[in-house]
């Protein structure tokens, strides 16, 4: 299924563990189809159960069909809108390093951005109508990009499919949000089957980021 | 009690179902969707899957006069496919409950328009409701059915897409509400809507507007914010909530209830602050209602916020004069990258025909709206659900095939089909009209996320339990060989899909003669409903031509030295470049 339908998950209760500064702003942008639902809906999990206000803002529809999409998650003790204006992300994870330049008017001043070291061709650009940028790595690199190889690291523990949990591992280094909270958020989100696969894959994502 | 991350559909099933709604009923549409996807979830309720929105909601109507409580969703446009029903229903009311739901799209992220549907309330005069978050789409699918049955009325819960497919969190009770069924008592002079009975509702729907009137002025759903008296502003919807995020300190009249709206209580709010603004997006729905009402609004002191699409925190900062954070530039420059048919899609080889032959044609509402676009741009019209067929007809009569010297060639899909197409293809088979329609049928309703239809035969319920269309047993699905032939179509034939040389024999074949009818149905399942991989082709003394590359599959690229490549994280080996291949350097054995 291109979504997810039946997403109903219950939060934690044991009230507020975790403080924040205002609103934190993550955006998380990619290609139809690389799960950058999936990664949204944990990060708002362990916000959840952590005593934030969350709001996660999904686009569905025709975009998803390999087209560029995106998805804004909002943690704080009182989130407002749920969308991400110009300048206004204290994080974004790309998951495609062409999504990535698309997206970079977005980070604030000071923010973050983690990149998967990945580059999907748009069909503009197969068929000759468009061409693929030049110097995106030197680009990426001087706007302080942290360039993870989520495909890579996903395809050594065995899951080629999990890249979006690796880059989630990524970002979980920039939250402040323990560990065992993210695990138990993969734990009780992902296909049963798949639980260790991605519990790898979010340990490995996190050594990049730190590395 | 518990707290849950809802979207506002999942909430407003969750408060329709803890509000005894006992049957729903919808057609798919973004971002409406989801809605009943997880009603249908929830035990003791029954939900289906309609051919198309005014059906929905005559459905839905009929559970209500029998004696239930029914929901009926439906995104903006079906609305208008709805608008027959809604406009009498407006004026017969009901007898258990009646909601429908009407999910905007704000920026026409996955739609053809991005008309406002609050409109429509304001046109059948019915209570509309406009929640801000899923706690408050979870609460007003409650309260809309209480007030439907107070005022005895259809009611409008109106949403849009950032309320539809927000996960905020909703403290969720967990209960139904026993609702037992009303007594049914037949009231001709309530639901026959011949012209005297007709004109009695109308002035029962008069008093109702005086009613709820009143009640707008009372009801807690109307909420007024008071902080610093310089700004005062009026809003609902998601816009509340970039109000808040905008403009923090602003005194704020939050409209829970979007018609009828409050003349007293807006006016009151107009008075204890020194200048009102209405915020809101797409359309000025609000705005020329306030304004009737005699309240002044104040220009923005830093121009007006954008006439259409979305409107952000940043549009509503900027059009109070305040500027925006510093943030880096937008990168110019960079390849597009729009949405395209996935690898292995059934939709693409009907499209390299149709392009080789240079056909006009008129397309309608699904993913096969895509060969609209580069490579194919073979889409001459996309105007809504059935176009596609009765606008072929229309070209046929103005002559269009013969001035032009191209076959004029209607595409639709299965669902579209079935939702609007089968009476345009009964009007050109009853006026005698010729030329060559396609049905591209995919085995699935693929653009909203492969829900059932009345061609796959799988039931919404059947959804829920993950039967898969490709294993439903033929007798309980729509056969639209026999359809075609009983409507009177004169060539009905039905083509593999995936087959390049059949699909070109087909269209040559039908599009050679002026005097029949033809009907093709190209057949092969969604690649989301048929998950299967064969081994991915291999590439062997490529000449570069680019033929392959030209059928605009995400899988298939070259290499620095014009080679083509196939990625095989993408490629499903369906085989299909192997057929546009000219010289045969693809392989499909692996």
């Amino acid at each position: 299924m291109p979504h997810d339908t039946s997403t109903n998950y219950g939060v934690a209760e044991g009230g507020a563990k975790v403080t924040l500064d205002g609103t934190k702003t993550i955006l998380l942008v990619g290609v139809g189809g690389q799960g950058t639902i999936l990664a949204g809906q944990l990060l708002a999990m362990v916000a959840a159960d952590a005593g934030l206000d969350v709001k996660v803002s999904e686009i569905h529809g025709m975009s998803q069909r390999g087209g560029s999409v995106s998805t804004i998650v909002r943690v704080g003790e009182k989130v407002e809108s749920m969308i991400c204006d110009p300048g206004c992300a204290d994080i974004v994870v790309a998951f495609e390093s062409i999504e990535a330049l698309r997206a970079q008017q977005f980070v604030r001043e000071g923010g973050a951005l983690f990149v998967n070291d990945e580059r999907i061709t748009p069909v503009p650009v197969n068929i000759g109508l468009a061409q693929m940028p030049e110097g995106v790595d030197a680009k990426l690199e001087a706007i302080g990009a942290r360039m993870i190889d989520a495909g890579g690291i996903a395809r050594e523990v065995g899951s080629p499919r999990s890249a979006n949990v690796v880059l989630v591992g990524a970002l979980s280094t920039a939250l402040p949000f323990t560990v065992e909270e993210w695990q138990d958020a993969i734990r009780r989100r992902v296909p049963p089957k798949t639980i260790d696969a991605n519990l790898q894959a979010f340990a490995r994502g996190r050594e990049a980021a730190e590395a | 009690m518990s707290k849950q991350l809802l979207s506002g559909n999942e909430a407003i099933a969750q408060g329709a179902w803890e509000a005894g709604v006992a049957v729903g009923v919808a057609y798919p549409g973004t971002p409406s969707t989801e809605t009943l996807e997880n009603f249908v979830t929830k035990p003791d309720v029954y939900a289906e899957w309609a051919p198309n929105e005014k059906v929905a909601l005559e459905v839905g109507l009929g559970a209500a006069m029998g004696g239930v409580r029914s929901l009926v969703t439906m995104k903006h446009v079906g609305v208008n496919v709805a608008a027959d029903p809604f406009m009498s229903a407006a004026n017969t009311g009901v007898n258990a409950g009646l909601v429908l739901l009407a999910a905007d799209d704000p920026s026409c992220y996955s739609s053809q328009n991005e008309q406002d549907s609050r409109y429509y309330a304001a046109f059948g005069r019915i209570p509309c409701l406009d929640p801000s978050d899923s706690q408050e789409a979870y609460e007003m699918a409650q309260k809309a059915f209480d007030v439907s049955e107070q005022f005895d009325t259809l009611v409008m819960l109106h949403e849009t897409m950032r309320i539809a497919h927000t996960k905020t969190l909703v403290n969720v009770v967990g209960s139904r509400t026993a609702v037992n069924p009303r007594d049914y008592e037949s009231r001709p002079e309530k639901f026959v809507m011949m012209p005297a009975n007709a004109v009695r509702r109308t002035l029962a729907a008069n008093d109702r507007e005086d009613e709820l009137v009143a009640w707008a002025e009372e009801t807690d759903l109307n909420r007024v914010e008071m902080r610093d008296t310089k700004v005062g502003i009026i809003c609902a919807g998601a816009l509340y909530v970039h109000v808040r995020e905008a403009m923090p300190d602003a005194s704020v009249f939050k409209l829970g209830v979007t018609w009828p709206l409050p003349p007293k209580k807006l006016a009151a709010f107009a008075a204890c602050v020194d200048k009102l603004y209405v915020v809101e997006e797409a359309t000025p729905y609000l705005e020329q209602r306030v304004r009737a009402m005699g309240i002044e609004l104040a220009e923005f002191p830093g121009g007006r916020l954008p006439r259409s699409g979305e409107v952000t925190p940043a549009h509503i900062r900027a059009s109070f004069g305040l500027s925006d954070p510093e943030h880096l530039p937008v990168v110019e420059g960079l390849p597009p990258r729009p949405p395209a048919f996935c690898a292995g899609c059934p939709h693409r080889l009907v499209y390299v025909e149709l392009k080789r032959i240079k056909a006009i044609v008129t397309g309608d509402i699904g993913c096969y709206t895509l060969g609209a676009v580069a490579p194919f741009r073979s889409v001459d019209s996309v105007i809504d659900m059935g176009a596609s067929l009765s606008m072929a007809h229309g070209m046929e009569l103005a002559g269009t095939p013969e001035r032009t010297g191209r076959p004029v060639v209607g595409v639709i899909g299965d669902s579209t089909f079935a939702h609007s197409g089968i009476t345009s293809l009964l009007g050109t088979v009853y006026n005698g009209g010729k030329g060559t329609l396609c049905i591209l049928d995919n085995r699935t309703t693929a653009m909203t996320g492969t829900q059932g239809n009345p061609v796959n035969g799988v039931t919404l319920p059947e959804q829920a339990a993950r039967v898969n269309p490709l294993d439903v047993p033929a007798g309980k699905q729509l056969d639209l060989v026999k359809l075609c032939e009983a409507i009177g179509v004169d060539e009905v034939e039905v083509v593999d899909a995936q087959d390049m040389l059949a699909i070109r024999a087909a269209l040559k074949g039908a599009t050679s003669h002026t005097d029949k009818l033809s009907v093709i149905i190209f057949k092969a399942p969604c690649r989301l409903i048929d998950r299967s991989r064969k081994p991915m082709p291999t590439i062997t003394d490529c000449r570069r031509c680019g033929r392959c590359i030209q059928i605009g599959c995400p899988a298939l690229g070259r290499d620095e030295t014009g080679h083509a490549v196939i990625d095989p994280n993408q490629c499903i080996g369906c085989g299909q470049c192997a057929q546009a291949c000219p010289f045969g350097c693809i392989s499909k054995e692996a």
